[in-house]
């Protein structure tokens, strides 16, 4: 049967010719990696500088930017199945320890004398690492502490000590609640999950004296510091928060502050270049810093988060990537940040040197906090009593995805006003206790 | 006849070796999944523990059957398979009697009905969300604050129901799009017969318009049916299938063991237990629909 003139096919047999032979030259022409990251303010504008990194190394980049949560999930299928997608990957201090010392990750360590190790604070490398070995280098590193509004503040006579106690805030939050012109005493993160509600609650259980975990494994959620914590978190978001809280996380607190709708937030400290911009929030010029409140003790209080830039050992371009690697997270690229697309959008948080840099304190006067929280931070010990694990917000152990995730849940209830407190926390326990028995099976 | 005996052999074996490629990839298509599901939830599997696989049993089936999240997801997913099955049949019927109507700017009216369903899911439930329900920023809230009452929390307070609300507004257009093509193909001669026996419009549809309608409907509850029992996005976008578990349905509890907990094995267990489920249903749809149609016939 004929199916295409003679002409035709001719033609369209030559068309196929030219689209095999470039398919089989082009991708050799130069060296080339795939990046994942995810979709921050601070990855995107890598990925706007990231044109000089190409012109200076000749390797051409492919970016693929996706939502925090779509991306761990493709990274973790992606990693544990050993398939090379990705040259470069973007975590967190949660999964480079974890994901290092099961072999997935290639070690850091060698990026050269002009990488200034010795520059970046030594928690953000701890949390990198794994037996002392740096699995992922740090690109920005966040801390929490306390937003308010110094105009409410004003208006009511009240003023915000450097470091508020948990029974200051909710006085405040009491004062200030107003939500008949659209202002809610205290904002905070409700959307449950490990990485939304549960950061936030397991400082504040931190601060209140608890833990996750004794050192036997076993989950602590009905100690009366949980307790005492969840009723404290129940109340005070429950009367003096805004509506429907269960479904704010961090994106829509941070909306709800830019646009005026909280006298005070507590929530990471990588959001406040973001406030002080005023082409983006209605309170730049009277947003005010304080550190992350204190119940009974201060260990634990505020969390230490970094993300970082690592290499999957299926990747066959590691050194190229290393490249990039060094280039990213240089001290370097921050001044070039800087310069470029000015000091509140360089990515903090990672390196000493960053504090030292006159325009950057001028420009961003929370500064100072953010590296007094930084260097307070301490991954090993994050609660007053001892725990076997390690992370401040989180238990750096692959159970606490899911763990973590159940008990937001169940905390997000109570909060709903669905069970009480009690009621979620038992709940909340027995859930943990199945996470981990997978665990004792090993 | 003509052919005889040797001729029929012949014209048989050769339509089944044309057949056979497409029946062995169909098969394939369905058995090796499945098979591997099946695999998969006999083992402690966990992508965050690779190389520790080991043979389960029935371990996956009894930590999820002896849990009560599988319960609660079970009673979601059929509470919601069957509110939504009812709003949008009923709210399907009643709009296509309305939209079959004569009146002015009535094909206007008929594309606007039909358009929700055109909306992606996630873009539509996203809508719902920030922009209507929203207690803050919502329409919703806005039009309970100008009226002097103070806003309803729909995720927080029924979760469920918002999640029904949604899903309804989304899936009435497909039921207008099957009833109204079956109403408009009524025989109009024989509604003239019956109004000039003394029918009016309520005997009209109990006896012509409804008798008329149940096949189509059955065509609708067996579509939506297969789209109710994996609804996914919405419950992603919304609650989180929060608080607690209040809107957690049998797909949103696979997705949490699969992709938080990476728990390869007691996701395919929950899986295979979904499949049982989905079978059961529509064994007793099938049954109830069948027999309606029968009725008829």
């Amino acid at each position: 049967m004929e199916f295409l003139s003679r002409p035709r096919r001719t033609l369209a047999i030559l068309a196929s010719a030219a689209l095999l032979g470039w398919l089989l030259y082009h991708p050799h022409r130069r060296p080339e990696l795939t990046i994942a990251t995810v979709n921050n303010a601070d990855m995107i504008l890598m990925q706007q500088l990231s044109p000089e990194f190409e012109k200076q190394s000749g390797v051409k980049l492919n970016w693929v930017v996706l939502g925090e949560n779509i991306l761990r999930q493709r990274l973790t299928i992606d990693i544990s199945t050993g398939s090379n997608t990705f040259d470069v990957i973007n975590i967190g201090s949660y999964e480079a320890p974890l994901w290092g010392e099961r072999g997935w990750l290639v070690p850091l360590d060698d990026l050269g004398a002009d990488y200034e190790y010795d520059d970046i604070f030594d928690v953000v490398r701890a949390g990198l690492s794994y037996q002392g070995r740096m699995y992922a280098a740090p690109f920005y590193a966040e801390s929490s502490f306390t937003y308010y509004r110094r105009d409410l503040f004003q208006k009511a006579g009240l003023a915000m000590p450097l470091q508020p106690s948990y029974e200051q805030i909710r006085q405040f939050a009491e004062r200030l609640h107003d939500p008949q012109h659209g202002v809610y005493g205290i904002c905070l993160r409700g959307e449950p999950g490990w990485g939304q509600n549960m950061a936030y609650i397991t400082t504040l259980v931190n601060t209140f004296g608890g833990r996750w975990l004794d050192l036997g494994w076993k989950p602590q959620l009905t100690s009366p510091a949980w307790e005492e914590a969840v009723s404290f978190y129940v109340d005070l978001l429950g009367r003096y928060g805004p509506p429907g809280a269960i479904t704010d996380g961090y994106n829509e607190n941070r909306a709800f502050f830019a646009n005026g709708n909280c006298a005070m937030w507590v929530d990471a400290t990588s959001a406040a270049g973001y406030f002080l911009d005023p082409s983006q929030s209605r309170v730049a010029a009277t947003t005010g810093f304080a550190k992350a409140p204190i119940a009974k003790v201060a260990k634990g209080a505020a969390w230490i988060w970094t993300w970082g830039l690592a290499i999957p050992t299926s990747s066959k371009r590691a050194p190229v990537a290393k490249q990039f690697i060094k280039w990213a997270t240089s001290r370097r690229y921050i001044l070039a940040v800087g310069e470029r697309f000015g000091w509140l959008r360089i990515p903090p948080g990672s390196r000493k040197s960053t504090y030292e840099i006159p325009a950057y304190l001028a420009a961003a006067p929370f500064a100072p906090l953010v590296r007094e929280a930084i260097l307070s931070a301490d991954y090993a010990k994050s609660s007053a009593l001892p725990v076997p694990y390690a992370g401040i917000q989180y238990v750096d152990i692959p159970e606490f995805q899911a763990m973590g995730t159940e008990v937001g849940q169940e905390i997000s209830a109570a909060l709903a006003g669905q069970a009480t407190v009690q009621q979620a926390l038992e709940l909340a326990q027995a859930d943990a206790e199945r996470s981990l028995e997978g665990r004792s099976r090993k | 006849m003509s052919g005889g005996l040797t001729a029929k052999p012949a014209r048989h074996l050769h339509t089944s070796s044309l057949l056979a490629p497409s029946v062995a990839a169909l098969f394939l298509w369905m058995v090796v999944p499945l098979a591997m599901t099946l695999w998969f939830s006999a083992e402690h599997y966990n992508l965050l523990n690779p190389g520790k696989t080991t043979f389960a049993g029935g371990q996956n089936y009894r930590d999820l059957l002896t849990h009560r999240a599988l319960w609660v997801a079970m009673y979601n997913t059929l509470f919601l398979v069957g509110m939504v099955l009812a709003i949008t049949l009923i709210l399907g019927t009643l709009f296509s009697l309305l939209l079959e109507q004569d009146f002015p700017g009535r094909n206007i009216c008929r594309l606007l009905v039909i358009a929700p369903f055109f909306v992606m899911p996630t873009v539509s439930a996203l809508i719902w969300k920030n922009m209507l329900m929203n207690p803050v920023f919502g329409l919703f809230a806005w039009v309970a604050h100008s009226l002097g009452f103070s806003p309803i929390e729909f995720f927080s307070r029924m979760p469920l129901l918002s999640i029904v609300v949604i899903i309804g507004w989304e899936w009435t257009p497909f039921a207008v799009l099957i009833l109204l093509p079956a109403l408009h193909s009524l025989n109009r001669e024989q509604m003239e017969a019956a109004r000039l026996d003394g029918a009016g419009p309520i005997a009209l549809f109990r006896h012509i318009e409804l008798p008329h309608l149940l096949r189509p409907m059955a065509v609708v509850a067996m579509i939506e049916m297969i789209f109710f029992l994996s609804l996914f996005a919405e419950i992603y976008v919304t609650t989180g299938g929060g608080p607690g578990l209040a809107s957690t349905n049998l797909a949103y509890l696979i997705f949490r063991d699969a992709m938080l907990a990476w728990d390869v094995g007691r996701a395919s267990a929950g899986g295979v237990i979904a499949i049982v489920l989905a079978n059961i249903v529509a064994l007793f749809l099938m049954r109830v629909v069948g027999r309606n149609l029968e009725d008829l016939g």
